[in-house]
Order: structure tokens, then sequence, then C-alpha cells
């Protein structure tokens, strides 16, 4: 055992600090103040991403005092399941979801990540590169791969807005190796929604994935300005005593 | 008042150490802006003992709810937030305070006779720091947390023969587990802050014992006024430098503040990224870097191919730097009369330093191993430099009294 732990340390070791990769992502054109793109990446949330994954850290009452909502709006619009007594889940309540590991392995071949910190671990901008950057691919059990995760586990949720894309390949000769490269998409079956509109939608759902990873960060940056103030003034003061007391010295 | 103080005195010596380190404890009045870093230092101890108090009122040192507990600070404590961007970024600035601390004794010769013991003390206390912010990194038990704790500890099995057994015995598990956490925490929260305050009242004492140096490098003791025994050149502390060091105090907490409000996570440097997902003992992230402030160390260590030489290498980084009392021969103290070579060496060691801490962040390749190799080198031939040219060293003549 501790022998094997070496040698796996050993292997990391030469290993640490390797690139990440560097696929290019789009900027997220999202905005933290915009409490109608989050409620609308709210309701997004609650109706595509949250049957698997959970936002285990946050409370639903937390969004409903943030976006100034209810506590029955917050019900009417996120809350779909009952806890573990049978009563439909509390307002207080974490986000937590039902789906079991197991389950989640069988269906995904993985455990569904908890996606409350996600936007702080992987970025608003991958957020929004990758949830629209799915092919369609049938190598994968999905029928579905992407550019920005690579055979990803999870399947296309939103397939029905954005629609299905194809991969147009160019096969490029590097250092006498020929590689295949994906050099554009062609639409295979339309989604319901423009490509305008599908980025739109997506950019709020990452806009509210944002809040969620920092649901105080707003009013993080408020309290700044009040305390920079403060400061500013107490340093003319402060400057101002030691210049009084210093007099005698120089 | 006066009656209450005097009823103290008869029982405790308040008086008298207020005066000795506070009212009568004469400090050169030449002091410039290098001299605000070692009160700020004190500042930022007491910042990050009163946060760390309220965070263990919080945090769970458990591997199954550790991480998760960090998260209920964020959201769900009252002002957890503040106090948890509080103590994240008193650790950073906890070492950019030191590392300007210590430059400043480099460049006014403050590590010299009469104050080796001080300068010992100080790096005892750099020592302990470090291993303080290694312990405290482990707690918010993400990702990062877990294998930066991973190869920090597995460097100590290049040790021959014991190397297997120390690291079993720091984990306390044959990985980084529960245990580990636990301890760490302990360490974290009682013993290492025990031996910083300890050090930094042994410090201080050693330093109010010999006086302050300044940037003359001059000994203001040896001018006195011959009837009140006064240094000529020096003032009072209180209040000369108390309200001097007031203004220092609030300048430093805007900058503070300005990362505490607008920049905690200081783009992925003082609060990495990959520390947002939950530890996983199964899952390596592709690329574990430590904390800034232990880069340029980390730099040297990957610029040895061998693993033991590596480890022996960034460990001699830091232990040279305990010697330099002795390592350098000259008697003149500040940079202000000392040769050209002194200056030029100095100035590749701090571009060494800072080199090596930016090289450990970038991927591994051919051409920044090169580069590490170089700016090792350049940071140990300060040394053998200094050791070599120190002793006979072209100086300027130093004067009998400060300059400014």
């Amino acid at each position: 055992m501790k022998k094997h732990i070496l040698i796996l340390l050993l292997a990391i070791f030469p290993a640490i600090s390797f690139a990440a990769s560097s696929a290019h992502l789009d900027t997220a054109p999202i905005d933290i103040h915009d409490k109608d793109s989050i409620k609308r990446g709210a309701k997004t949330f609650a109706d595509y991403c949250y049957s698997c994954h959970s936002a285990g850290f946050m409370r639903f009452n937390r969004i409903a005092k943030d976006m100034d909502m209810s506590d029955d709006e917050i019900r009417e619009m996120m809350i779909f399941t009952r806890d573990k007594k049978g009563e439909v889940t509390k307002v207080g309540d974490l986000m937590n979801v039902a789906m079991s590991t197991d389950y989640a392995k069988g269906a995904f071949g993985g455990p569904v990540p908890d996606l409350s910190l996600t936007a702080r671990s992987r970025g608003a901008n991958w957020l929004y590169t990758y949830l629209r950057t799915f092919y369609a691919d049938e190598g994968r059990p999905s029928g579905m791969n992407n550019t920005t995760f690579p055979d990803v586990g999870m399947p296309h949720v939103l397939w029905e807005q954005q629609g299905i894309k194809k991969p147009v390949y160019v096969t490029e000769e590097h250092a006498g190796v020929s590689v295949k490269r994906i050099e554009s998409f062609d639409t295979v079956q339309a989604g319901s929604m423009t490509e305008e509109e599908y980025d739109a939608f997506v950019a709020d759902l990452v806009n509210f994935m944002v809040y969620v990873a920092e649901p105080v960060q707003v009013e993080r940056r408020e309290l700044g300005v009040y305390v920079l103030i403060y400061l500013a003034i107490f340093f003319v003061f402060a400057y101002l005593l030691k210049k009084e007391y210093w007099k005698d010295v120089h | 008042m006066g009656k209450l103080i005097g009823w103290i005195d008869d029982r405790f010596p308040l008086s008298k150490m207020w005066n000795e380190h506070l009212a009568e404890y004469y400090a050169p009045k030449n002091f410039n802006f290098w001299y605000f870093f070692g009160s700020l230092a004190l500042l930022v101890l007491v910042i990050q003992i009163v946060s760390g108090i309220f965070l263990t009122m919080h945090y769970k040192p458990d591997g199954a709810s550790a991480f998760a507990s960090v998260e209920y600070i964020m959201r769900d404590v009252p002002y957890g937030w503040l106090i948890r961007y509080i103590h994240s970024t008193g650790a950073t600035a906890f070492f950019i305070v030191v590392y300007l601390h210590m430059f400043r004794g480099l460049m006014y010769g403050s590590y010299k006779q009469p104050r080796e013991l001080i300068w010992l003390f100080g790096m005892f206390i750099y020592l302990a720091l470090m291993a303080e912010a290694f312990m405290g990194y482990l707690l918010p038990w993400g990702q990062m947390s877990y294998w930066g704790a991973q190869v920090i500890i597995s460097l100590f099995s290049a040790i021959p023969v014991i190397g297997d057994d120390l690291t079993l015995w720091i984990r306390g598990d044959f990985v980084i587990s529960d245990a580990t956490l636990n301890r760490f925490f302990a360490l974290h929260v009682i013993a290492l802050p025990f031996v910083i305050v300890f050090l930094v009242i042994a410090h201080i004492l050693a330093l109010h014992e010999v006086g302050s140096n300044n940037p003359d490098g001059v000994e203001i003791k040896k001018n006195k006024d011959p009837v009140t025994h006064i240094p000529l050149d020096g003032i009072p502390f209180h209040p000369y430098y108390s309200v001097k060091d007031i203004v220092g105090v609030v300048a430093f907490l805007f900058f503070f503040s300005v990362v505490l409000f607008y920049f905690p996570e200081g783009g992925g440097y003082f609060l990495e990224h990959a520390n947002f997902i939950a530890s996983d003992p199964l899952k390596t992230p592709e690329h574990i870097a430590p904390v800034w402030y232990f880069t340029p160390f980390y730099a040297i260590l990957r610029a040895v191919p061998d693993k033991l030489m590596g480890v022996g290498a960034m460990g001699a980084a830091i232990v040279l730097l305990f010697f330099l009392p002795w390592i350098d021969r000259c008697k003149v103290k500040s940079i202000r009369y000392r040769s050209g070579i002194y200056k030029a060496n100095l100035v590749t060691f701090v571009v060494s330093f800072v080199v090596l801490g930016w090289l450990a962040m970038q991927p591994v390749n051919a051409t920044i191993t090169l580069m590490s190799q170089v700016f090792s080198f350049l940071y140990f031939a300060f040394f053998v430099v200094l050791y070599v040219t120190s002793k006979n060293e072209q100086t300027k003549p130093v004067p009998d009294r400060v300059t400014s």
C-alpha cells in the first residue's frame, strides 16, 4: 500500500504544474447586478439542471432574499420536491437532490457534481462556452460530446433549445502527423431558439451560477466602498496628527 | 487614575514596561518607509489571531464536513464571508509584509552585530509562519489543500532511511486524511500561534535590548546627551512612532481592503480556483501549484532533477538565510555606504527570488526548468559572493550621526 502511494506521488511529481488545457473560451456576457437575468437563470437551473445537479451549499430562501422574492414565489419557481418526511421541501432547505451517487454512476458513469461553486472553480467563461459547445457524436453513450469538456458524461440537456450540431472536420499536418480538428459545426436539427436567443438563455443560467457561487459578492463590493472612503478620510487625519507631533523633530 | 496606576505599579511593573518599550524607548529619528513593516507584521498577526478565533467558532475540522463548513461560513454565518476573507487575505498580507520587513533588514544590515539574535528570532518566526500557513491551507479541505499538502508532505519521504516512516507519522495515515486534517487544525490554531507569539515577544525584547538600527546603519547609542543619557538621534517611540505607525496602518488597511472587498481570490493566487472543489483523494488536479508565498522555494525544488537533492537545495535556500549575520562579514551596515558589488548582489538576489516565484507557477517545460536552474544558481550565488566580497569590501565612510 505504502509503496503504491509513493509510486503514485512520484508519478505525480513531474506532472505537477502541467498546463491546463488552453482551449479558447468565449467571454460570458453576464451582469451580476441584473436580478431579472439571475431569476431567469434560476428558473432554467430549476427546470433543467436541478434534477441531477445539486447546489448543496445554497438555500432557496437565500435566493428569494437576494432577488427580492417572497417565499411563495421561490417555492413556485424552484421547489418541485418533497423532503425525507414526505413534506414539501422547505424554503430554508439546502438545494440538495434526491439522486443517489450509485444511480448517477449507473446513468452517467460517475457522480454528478454539485454546482454551488462551479462558477468559482471553472469560471463563468468556461461554463458559458461549455454549455454552447455540445455536438453529435455517435461514439458517446448519450450521442453527444463537447469540445470544451471532451468525453463529458453529461448529456446535452438543452438540445431542445439549441438543436443538434454535427462537427465538420479538417485534417491538418503537424510535424508529419495528420490530425483531425473540428473546424465548424453544421446544424443537423434546429432548436426552438435562434443562436442569439440560446446564447442569452445560457448567459442567464451562467449569471445565476456565478451568483450562487458567491451570493454575497454584490454586497461585498458595496460594503467595500464605504470601508475605503472611511479609511481614506482616516488617513488624512492620521497624517495631520503625525505631522503635528513631528514638528518637534524636524 | 494616578492612584490606580500607583496601586498597580506597586504590584506589577506597568509603568516600567510602558516606559521601557514605548514612552522611553528611543528609536532613531530617521526611520523611512521600510520601517513601517515591523509594526504592520504585528498588526497582521493580531488580525489573523482575532479573525481565526471567529472562524474556529464555525469551522469543523472533520474530513466529512470541513469543506461544507467553510461554505457555511461564507453563506449562512452573518458576516462570516468577511471574517473568512479577512483571514485568507491576511495570510497573503502577512507574507508580503514579512518579505518587505526582511528585505529592509538586508538593505540596512539590521542582522549584523549586535542584532544577530533579533535576526535569528525573526527567521524562526518566518519558519513558523510558513508551517502555520501550510497547515492552515489544508483546512478548507479543497482539492488544492489536499494535493498541495500531499506533495509537500511527500517531500519528507526523500529523506533516506526514515523518510517513509516520517511522512506516515506526519500524516497519521497512509494518505492525507481526516487524521491529518485534525492534527493540522490543532497545530494551526494552538501550537504554532503560541510559538509565533512567543518568538515575536523574544524578537521585540531583543530589539529593545540593543535598540533599533536605521537607514544609515549608525549606532545612535554611541552619541548620547551627556546629562540625560538619551541618544542625540533618538526620539521616544511613543508618541512619535506610534502616531507615525497609525498612518502606516491606515494606508496598509486601505490596500488590504481593496483586496478583501474586490479581489479576494487574488486572481487565483490567494484562493486557488481548484480549491473551490471539495478534496477528492482519487482525482489529482492537473496543475498543482503552491500558494504564491512558497513558490520561490518550490521553483528551487523543481530546478533540481534529483528529488533528495531538490529537497536539500530547497532547505538550504532557507537555512542559509539564518547564517546571514556571519556570511556577511562587512562592518558597514547600511547599503547607503556599501560597495557597488553589494548593491548589485542584493538586486540580483531580489530579482532571483521574484523570478523564481513566477517560474514555479508556470507549467514545466525545458525553458522553464533551465530558467529555474539559472535563477536558483543566482539565488545561492548571493550568499557565496557576499561571503567572499564582504571581508574586504570597498565601503564609503559612515557618518557619526544619522543623516536626516
